[in-house]
């Protein structure tokens, strides 16, 4: 304090402290300007991209965990659908299969039974056919047969009993024998 | 050679001149230590928030986290709070007065420094000259000269005869009084504050050279002195506080319909 006396007491005298110093005030109103220039275009908006951001985050995550949460309620949803749906379809399948195999193995029954019938209508066909190849061929042979018998006969005296007798016995003993 | 002047000496207490500082260097009052105060403020301000501000993280640095928290101060106690809707527009300048003013006011005890710059009366004038214009200019823009005039000095819904005494007073309020008090009120508090604190210092100096028995009595003064730092802590805060309030209130009444 001493020392600040000696050193006014050299530079000026004691001025009332209520009477301001222009100088001063032009100081202040050149620092106010150039810091408030300063914190307007640097700190302020940078404050308050902050403050927005921040708040973008929380309501973002708030929004983004509803979005997900609907999401998966959905893919729940589909998956329960998509589930009751397989089952259906393989409850169909299974009743699909299930018809498809009776109607084969009706299907088979069917074929094995016409087969056999045409199996058996066959073979009836070719006895029948034989058999009247056989009867034609008797036909013919009996008819000669009878000829030639008619033949002996009229050879022989017919009158007679016995031999009548003999000559139709001798031909049937030939007619055997040529058998 | 001091001591010997001390014990010598009459106790001569802290004046005025202790507030008067000569240039450090040349013999411009521009070199003085207030002056260099006032820069020195601006430097500290504007990097502590600058750097604070310049990440803009979502999740804060411990730095961020504290410029922000006198940011949002300002921004909504003072700027939201009185101001309303505009507030935004006026929180850079609400924002700069608070920190410049509340800085050099913490100069006051601040080591090495201990000097608030306020209490040189040329720049609270400087800062109620920039929040003068701001409120009048707003109240203008907002009302037309005309009827922010007419609006100021006949308030509406009043007896005739009152315009006798209330238009000068009102008219005195706006133009006169508020700028007046607004710096006052600044520098007074900080005058008488570190005033005080001198009172107490330089007291406890001189009776620590003097008698032993005064040599104990100075504890005393200095622990005066370092009680009253935490008190000056609070005026410093409250009135940079004050300060940027009321020129808040100021700019609301200038943007409200109704004076």
């Amino acid at each position: 304090m001493i020392v600040h006396n000696l050193v006014l007491a050299a530079a000026e005298e004691v001025k009332s402290p209520v009477i301001p110093q222009v100088a001063e005030i032009i100081v202040g109103l050149v620092a106010f300007s150039l810091l408030f220039l300063l914190l307007r275009a640097k700190a302020v908006p940078k404050f308050e991209q902050a403050f927005r951001e921040r708040t973008d985050a929380i309501q973002g995550g708030i929004e983004r965990a509803e979005a997900a949460q609907q999401e998966a309620a959905s893919a729940l949803a589909s998956y329960k659908a998509q589930l009751a749906d397989a089952k259906g379809e393989a409850q169909k399948m299974r009743e699909e299969a299930r018809v498809e195999g009776a109607a084969i193995i009706e299907e088979m029954r069917t074929k094995a039974q016409d087969e056999a019938s045409r199996i058996t209508a066959a073979a009836r066909s070719s006895i029948e056919a034989e058999r009247a190849q056989a009867m034609n061929s008797l036909m013919n042979e009996v008819g000669a047969i009878a000829t030639a018998l008619a033949s002996k006969i009229v050879g022989e005296s017919l009158d007679d009993q016995v031999r009548q007798s003999r000559v139709v016995d001798r031909f049937l003993v030939d007619l055997e024998g040529s058998k | 050679m001091l001591t010997e002047t001390l014990l010598s000496g009459e106790f001569e207490p802290p004046s005025a001149a202790d507030f008067q500082f000569a240039p450090i260097f040349g013999d411009s009052i521009l070199f003085s230590k207030p002056v260099f105060l006032v820069a020195l403020s601006v430097i500290l301000i504007a990097s502590f928030f600058i750097i604070s501000a310049r990440k803009a993280a979502i999740v804060p640095s411990r730095l961020q986290f504290a410029g922000e928290g006198v940011y949002s101060f300002v921004r909504n106690s003072i700027g939201q709070d009185v101001i309303g809707p505009e507030f935004m527009r006026f929180v850079p300048f609400l924002f700069t007065l608070f920190t410049f003013v509340l800085c050099n006011n913490l100069f006051g005890i601040i080591p090495f420094l201990q000097f608030p710059s306020m209490s040189r009366i040329g720049f609270p004038i400087a800062l109620a000259v920039f929040t003068y214009v701001v409120y009048h200019y707003v109240g203008i823009k907002h009302h037309g000269l005309k009827k922010y005039v007419k609006d100021i000095c006949f308030m509406p819904g009043v007896p005739k005869w009152i315009y006798v005494i209330l238009t000068p007073v009102e008219f005195a309020t706006y133009f006169i009084v508020r700028p007046a008090t607004l710096s006052l009120r600044l520098f007074a508090n900080m005058f008488a504050g570190h005033l005080l604190l001198l009172v107490f210092t330089l007291g406890g100096e001189h009776l620590l050279a003097s008698t032993i028995f005064l040599k104990i009595l100075s504890i005393f003064s200095f622990g005066f002195a370092v009680g009253l730092s935490f008190f000056e802590f609070g005026i410093e805060c409250l009135q940079a506080y004050i300060f940027t309030l009321l020129t808040a209130l100021y700019i609301a009444g200038a943007l409200a319909d109704e004076h």
